[in-house]
This record gives C-alpha cells, structure tokens and sequence, in this order.
C-alpha cells in the first residue's frame, strides 16, 4: 500500500505579530531570519494520519512538498516522524501559485510516482487558509475525495472517514484510490525520532522541476494562477483596552466586574 | 465576459427552511446583481424544501433551480457537483456564491476545479471594481494577521462566503420568481462517497453560536478542572456558554466543539470573556466580532489586550473567584 502525503513549507504561524510585516509593492511578507519555516501543521497532522496507517499495514509513506528554495530541515521532518520517502517539487516557477496551479503541480507529480491507494492533504494552509488544494487534486485525479477527517480506517481497498462538522462528525465510506484531507481533531502528531536521524539525513529528496512532471511554464506558478491577490494589507483594529487595577489581584477582579455593570455589559 | 450574467448561489436549508447563511448570500448576490442589472439565481437541492423555495424569493431571489427528491437526504457531493454543473452550463453566470460552511467548503472547490475556474474561500466581503465590473473578494490569510483582496480572473468568479459577514434583505412577501427543475437521474454509479453515518455531537446547553456571553479558556488555564471554573461562571448568566481556543482543544481538556478560532466556530456574542488565551490570530479571527471582548491574563503584552476593550492582567486562578463571586453579588442585587 503507497500513501502520499502533499505537504507545505509555511512561515511558524505562531511567530509573534511583531515580525509580521507586510511589502505592499508586492503584495508579500517581508521575510524575517528569524521566523522560523515549519511544515503546515494540518500537512503535519496529514503526516500523522499516514503514519497510523502505516504502522497498522505496514504501508509506505511518500512526501511531496512544493516551493522554491525549500528547507531540508523541514522537508525531513516527515521522514524523522517515520515517512519513508521524499520529493521535492523545488523549482523557481512554482512561486506565486494558487489553488489550481498548486495542486495542478501536484496532480502531475502523483501521476508521474503512478503507483498510491491514498492520498493525504492538511485541510488548508496556515498562510492562505484556502482549503482548495486537497479537493483540486482529486478532482484532477478523478477519484474521491472526503474532506477534514478526524480518523481515517483503511481496509480491503476502501477508506472509511470520519469526517468534521459543526455539530459533530459523519463516517464516510469510499473506495481506494482516494484523497482524504486531515483536520487538528486527529490528534497530536508524533514527536520527530531521533533514533531515526541518521536514517532520515541518509535518505536523499528526488527533485522534480515543472518539465520533469509534464508541465509548460505556462501551467505553473504566477503564470498558471486563476486567482490574484491586488493588495495584501493589515486592517486596523482600533481598541483602547481599559486596565482595571485594584491594591490586590482579588479587589481588581471585583472591579472589573464592577465596571462592566456599570456599562451594563454584565 | 459580456456572456456570462448573473449570480448564481447554491443555497443551503435546515429543517426545510432557508438556512441564515442563505439569506446573507441573498443580499449580498442581489446587491451584485443589481449593480449589473442583473439576475439572482439559487440552486436549491434536497427533500421537502417547497417552502424554502417561497422564502428565497421573498429574500431576492429571481430564479431558483430546483431538485426537490425524497431520494435527497443529504448533501452528496458528487450530486450537488452535478447540480451546479447544469445550472452554469445554462445560466453562465458572473460569480457563483456558497456559505462558508460545511457543505459550502467541501463543494465550491469540486465545483471550481470542475468548471476550470477560481475560488476564494473563507470571504468576509464583496465588491465591484468599476473598472473591471468583476468582484473583488476580500478575506483574511495568514490566520487572520492580514487580509487580501482578490480578483479571480476566470468566470465564474467564485467565492464562499464566511456566515455572518453580509446582511440579508428585508422579507418581501410580494417578491416573485421562476422556478426551473435540475433534470438529473440520481443515478447511484455517480456517487463516489457514501454516508454511513451521522453523529451529533454538540453539548447540551446553549449552542456557542447562539450565547449572548461565552466565556473561553485557552493554554493559561492548564488543565479540565479549570475549565469547571469557567462553566461555573457561565452559569450565573442567563445566556451564557463556554468556549476554547485551539490549544486547550489540541490538549484534549475540553471537546473540539467548543473551539473558537478560524478552523473552529466563528462567533460573534455580545460579550466575549478571554481567560488564559493570549490571543493568537487564528483565536482572535473567531471572536473579534463580539461587541465587547474581555481579557484576563497574566502577560500584560498579551495580543489579547489589544482586541480588548477590559483587560485585567492578573493570574486568573486568583482573580477568577473574586471575579466570579462579584457578578453573583452584582447580579442578584
């Protein structure tokens, strides 16, 4: 059984607000040394989700991972965690994508690896919250798909989900080949091996450029966009934030229920 | 572009009636439209839904385009992709509009890849650039650190539409429309996913959507027992709920359902209390519609405090009690 994890380099979203900034010429992050890049921590959710699967069935764990100057460090954290293999689909012509070149590129690269039963994806990104790409891969496929899975059953060549709602959960149930998106419900990813380091760092990345998967400039990228962002900006959210204070902890507490009383907030 | 007219909105029910999120898409779509001179249609798919089909006119609507079968029981995506297929092969709208719910999330992108066009998800607003007479989609990235405009440069322009975020039409019980039937076989070799089941999972008590105050807990609170707490002031107010932030959820302390956030519920109380939560965007998107926000937290440079109009920078198992005592105090007054 091939499972095929699709993940992404994305800034640490809980780097602090501080050192987000904005280029408002182009309509991107001014890049700060000192945010640190992570995995997606839904693809890294989708990682884990593999890994159950894996160490029931014995299934092999593929990675691929899309951008521009990709970190190592953070494309082998999968393989640390247990994945068994990595591509990376790194080629300048892979910036400025959205939804659709994204998992256009994708698509190609899983019809060029041929062979998978299951394909996994983070729900959406930390940094565009799409929540596009999962669902386009399938589509492009042609097989089915199920979407922010909190548990994922794989047996006798169907998948059965347990997908996320509002008020609870649904089980779907689908054959394989198929492509399931994971949600933070699945539950805590594993902690990266280090028993496994040396035999992460031996395992060397196959590199794919847009030539390699079949694809013309033209699909990739900036130049295979649908979707383009005019102005990337921060709104201004204007709160004077009133401090109550009091002689002791407990007599600021009893002020501030006081005060909102007054205001007949409470 | 000059083919392509029109609004088109996949619509949602519950219990038979126009779902809330319909009714916003409504105004939104007829504020569009009109700007054009142009029609709202709403695709309606499921069972026993006649008198959703009133209702969506007398919120605006000029077409719907219905399949009303009692083999509909509940949204299927491979059907409902059909559906929208059918409906924009005929209509060739301008933008295609879904709620950002769970349905709206699954199916706009299916539809959008089916239809070889763009997306944006998740939108909080919508407006016309006069120059280009196309949308221009407005939604927070980055967790809610920034917001882009978008322009999708495919037509249908597409977008789903985050609940509460556009405002619904006066009902005009005077409005009128046509219906159109969606002529598909519900043939089972189309469906590729089955439901086998569906588990209901909300507390009891009051929905979090529905509370006037909610009280939420985040990593501060360090543990279930406080939660306890928290519900215990909850309880002194009428119409009170309790809620989380991601990372108490992720700690398995309290349900997922409860969690406040981007990927959690999106909520808009009168009063929202932050205990213990410092404020992570993702956290903050969720609730900074609340008309007033409340923190109490220990770390004075909490981004908490800066979408707050009350802060106490206080340990709150300290100032909780003495909090909590108060508001009893004050309240049976």
């Amino acid at each position: 059984m091939n499972i095929i994890v699709c993940m992404k380099e994305v800034r640490d979203p809980d780097a602090s607000s501080d050192v987000f900034k904005i280029d408002m010429n182009n309509n991107t992050l001014v890049s700060a040394d000192n945010v640190l890049k992570v995995v997606n921590p839904f693809d890294e959710q989708a990682v884990e989700a593999a890994l159950r699967i894996k160490d029931k069935t014995g299934a092999k764990v593929i990675v691929l991972n899309l951008g521009h100057q990709l970190d190592l460090v953070v494309a082998r954290k999968p393989l640390l965690m247990g994945a068994d293999e990595f591509i990376l689909l790194d080629d300048e012509g892979f910036v400025g994508g959205d939804s659709w070149s994204t998992a256009h590129a994708l698509a190609m690269a899983i019809k060029k690896i041929g062979s998978y039963d299951l394909i996994l994806c983070g729900r959406q990104a930390a940094d565009s919250n799409a929540g596009q790409v999962g669902l386009g891969i399938a589509q492009i496929l042609g097989i089915p798909c199920v979407t922010i899975a909190r548990k994922i059953e794989v047996e006798e060549g169907k998948a059965t989900v347990e997908k996320v709602t509002q008020d609870g959960y649904e089980i779907i149930e689908m054959a394989l080949p198929a492509l399931v998106t994971v949600s933070s419900e699945l539950g805590q990813p594993r902690y990266p091996s280090i028993k496994r380091l040396r035999a992460a760092n031996s395992i060397q990345p196959l590199i794919w450029k847009p030539a390699d998967i079949g694809l013309e400039p033209s699909d990739t990228g900036k130049a295979g966009r649908r979707a383009k962002i005019l102005r990337l900006y921060q709104p201004v959210r204007e709160v004077e934030c009133e401090f109550i204070e009091g002689e002791t902890i407990q007599e600021a507490a009893e002020n501030l229920a006081l005060r909102l009383r007054s205001q007949k907030i409470i | 572009m000059d083919i392509y007219r029109g609004i088109v909105i996949f619509g949602e029910t519950a219990d038979g009636k126009l779902a809330s999120i319909t009714r916003e898409m409504l105004g939104a779509g007829r504020r569009l439209a009109d700007n054009f001179g142009e029609e709202v249609h709403v695709i309606l798919v499921g069972r026993g839904i006649q008198s959703a089909v009133d209702e969506t006119f007398t919120y605006g609507a000029d077409k719907v385009h219905l399949l009303d079968n009692p083999k509909v029981k509940e949204y299927q995506p491979d059907l409902f992709v059909q559906c929208a297929i059918q409906v924009c092969e005929k209509a060739k709208p301008k933008a295609f509009l879904l709620g950002h719910t769970d349905m709206g999330q699954d199916l706009g992108p299916r539809i959008a890849f089916r239809l070889n066009t763009a997306l944006v998800t998740d939108c909080i607003d919508l407006t016309i650039d006069l120059d280009t007479k196309r949308c221009i989609m407005a939604k927070q990235v980055y967790g809610g650190k920034a917001q882009a405009d978008f322009d999708c440069e495919t037509y249908p322009q597409m977008a789903t539409i985050r609940p509460k975020t556009m405002s619904p039409l006066e009902k005009d019980e005077t409005r009128k429309g046509e219906i159109i039937p969606i002529t598909i076989d519900i043939d089972d070799s189309i469906i590729k996913t089955r439901l086998i089941d569906k588990v209901n999972e909300e507390s009891h008590g009051i929905k979090l959507e529905d509370a006037d105050i909610i009280i939420s807990g985040g990593r501060g609170i360090g543990g279930p027992e406080g939660f306890q707490q928290l519900e215990d002031l909850a309880g002194l107010f009428k119409n009170a709920a309790v809620g989380a932030s991601r990372p108490a959820c992720d700690e398995e302390w309290v349900s997922t359902k409860i969690q406040v956030g981007i990927t959690g519920k999106i909520v808009a109380p009168r009063v929202y209390i932050a205990v213990g939560i410092s404020g992570a965007s993702q956290h903050v998107t969720g609730c900074s519609g609340s008309e007033t926000i409340i923190a109490i937290n220990k770390d004075k440079t909490a981004p908490i405090f800066k979408v707050s109009k009350f802060g106490l920078v206080a340990d709150w198992e300290t100032a909780l009690p003495a909090f909590a005592n108060k508001v009893k105090e004050l309240i049976n007054d």
